[in-house]
């Protein structure tokens, strides 16, 4: 594999868009991963798809609809329960407004 | 007897249950005897949950104790995959980012078989957040297959196969996105079945990808998963892409006849690179469905080859989305960051896997701008020519039976350097999720060094009747050979 199918730049931009520090080292290592997967995905590219319909969904046709009614109780302490810090009522982050 | 109860399949056990020969208690006690010998060499649980069961099986017994009516799963011992939501016990998804997670609520599947009075013993190792096919990409270790402790258990449901398989437990909860209950069902010599898209509620089980993420029973036996399944589908007001269709009495569709049955055999799924030991194995079944009155039909899935590119666009474009959430601020890991960016980027960099940080960055790479077209679009178009194969298929063939995996239980470390290796474990899985579909694992002997082998059932939508009707004939026809030694 002489020329990689993604290059370290973009590499850094994909992390960007999905939220994750990336050290050096995971960087090259995901540059050699994901080019890999991405040469062998290229295959789909000997299918002529031009007049087919993309597929997103198989279940069954037609979205059910109902009532937009409150069926639940909303407990303030058990939805805060997990929160890896909080402050009463409030999920507490770092300061957001300079 | 008592010392043997973890042996008996659902079906045995209701019955006794029912008769009140034995009690929930001791075949609970019996199950958490048997996790506590075999659990340091299989590590098949994240979470035994002993006390919680006990009084789980206390409760059943008092309900069967009060006359007729119990439910079909009052009083069974079985486990979980830790991927299922459920009240008040740590759900990890296999994942450090989710390692002091707590739910507040149970998974519609969890309410439906606690209402039943089911009994939990326990959260069930995994692939984290599904993403594997060995359950080596757990952050709580890998789980050994019983058979051969050197061997993976198959993935990514890789804890629920080894439990049934050990006798830890009488049946099993999975998912399967792309193959996660029927390759360890296979490796693990168990019956797994993957529901039709739709059939089973996801509400509160932890999503991967949400076009193909299925749940589904392992059992020991067809019948057992055939009672497993009706206990779990049905509507579900939480989850809109629910099936409404009634659930039929799937036990009254084992009637042990397959006489006229149109079996197809793809030529697809019998390729070079095949264990010579798997085909067999899955020949010889062809040939007992055909010494029973089924006819065997030559069919060609012309894009096999093409399903786990596909699904690796698909599936991590869904992945990316759904993992989005993951961000440190109401609930999971939190790294120590003094602003809310980095506290994202790190919380995630450190709570998730490699596995998972893979396909979060192919999916987002697959979704982003300027590639969408040329990769999740284009797979998307692949997706539709894989299921006009089945349906193509269906016109001339009833059910479709092939190999479940192209070899048996691969042994620890050897498929983890090379992420296409392993992808490429789910070839025959794959194409089946992205059709929709439902399919089963049923064993079907063993190779040369007593491993187990599976072969696939596969119907068309909502064939679920067929296909148990089709794997229980198969188990009835079976002259009992004996059974290599397991842990």
């Amino acid at each position: 594999m002489a020329e990689k199918k993604i290059t370290l730049e973009q590499v850094r931009h994909v992390a960007r868009l999905a939220r994750l520090e990336l050290s050096a080292e995971d960087e090259t290592r995901l540059q050699a991963d994901m080019s890999s997967i991405l040469e062998y995905v290229d295959k789909l590219n000997e299918l002529d798809t031009r007049d087919i319909a993309p597929t997103a969904q198989v279940g069954e046709a037609g979205t059910p609809m109902r009532d937009d009614v409150v069926s639940n109780r909303p407990v303030p302490e058990e939805m805060l329960a997990n929160a890896p810090a909080r402050q009463g009522k409030f999920f507490k982050v770092p300061r957001i407004i300079e | 007897m008592a010392s043997e109860l973890h042996k008996l399949s659902v079906c045995e056990a209701r019955d006794l249950l029912r008769k009140r020969e034995v009690s929930s208690r001791e075949i609970t006690r019996a199950c958490l005897d048997r996790i506590a010998e075999v659990e340091p060499r299989l590590n098949a649980f994240i979470t035994v949950c002993e006390r919680e069961a006990l009084e789980q099986a206390d409760a059943a017994d008092r309900r069967l104790a009060s006359g007729d009516g119990a439910p079909p799963m009052c009083g069974i011992p079985i486990a979980l995959k830790d991927i299922y939501c459920t009240r008040g016990v740590r759900t990890t998804c296999a994942s450090k980012i989710l390692d002091n997670f707590v739910p507040p609520f149970d998974a519609t599947v969890v309410a439906k078989l606690r209402e039943e009075g089911a009994v939990f013993l326990g959260k069930t190792n995994m692939d984290e957040f599904a993403m594997g096919s060995s359950t080596e990409n757990s952050a709580f270790g890998p789980t050994r297959n019983p058979y051969d402790l050197e061997r993976v258990a198959g993935g990514s449901s890789g804890g629920s196969a080894a439990a049934v398989a050990a006798d830890e437990c009488l049946a099993a909860l999975g998912t399967d996105t792309g193959g996660s209950i029927r390759e360890p069902a296979s490796f693990c010599g168990v019956v797994g079945i993957k529901p039709t898209y739709s059939r089973v509620s996801r509400y509160g089980v932890i999503a991967y990808a949400s076009s193909l993420d299925q749940v589904g029973p392992f059992a020991k036996t067809v019948r057992d998963a055939a009672l497993l399944l009706r206990a779990l589908a049905g509507v579900d007001p939480r989850d809109s892409t629910c099936s409404a269709r009634p659930v039929p009495d799937y036990e009254k569709a084992l009637i042990g006849e397959v006489h006229g049955l149109r079996i197809g055999v793809p030529k697809e799924f019998f390729v070079e690179g095949m264990a010579p030991d798997v085909e067999r194995a899955v020949r010889d079944a062809l040939r007992q469905y055909e010494s029973i009155g089924a006819r065997l039909v030559d069919i060609s899935l012309p894009h096999t080859p093409y399903a786990v590119a596909c699904y690796y666009l698909v599936a991590t474009a869904e992945a990316s989305a759904n993992l989005a959430r993951y961000d440190g601020i109401r609930y999971g890991f939190r790294a120590e960051a003094d602003n809310t960016e980095d506290l994202y980027n790190r919380s995630r960099a450190r709570g998730f896997g490699a596995e998972v940080k893979r396909r979060i960055m192919l999916g987002t790479f697959a979704l982003s701008a300027g590639y969408y077209d040329a990769y999740y679009l284009k797979a998307q178009k692949v997706r539709t020519l894989i299921r006009r194969d089945f349906e193509r298929a269906f016109a001339s063939s009833d059910v479709i039976v092939a190999p479940v995996a192209p070899t048996t239980a691969f042994r620890l470390g050897e498929k983890t350097e090379d992420p296409l290796t392993m992808y490429l474990s789910d070839i025959f899985t794959i194409s089946v999720n992205l059709a929709g579909l439902p399919a089963m694992s049923v064993p079907c002997g063993y190779d040369g060094g007593g491993l187990p082998i599976g072969m696939q059932i596969i119907g068309p939508a909502f064939s679920e009747e067929t296909l148990f009707r089709v794997g229980d004939a198969y188990e009835r026809s079976r002259t009992g050979k004996g059974r290599p030694a397991k842990v």
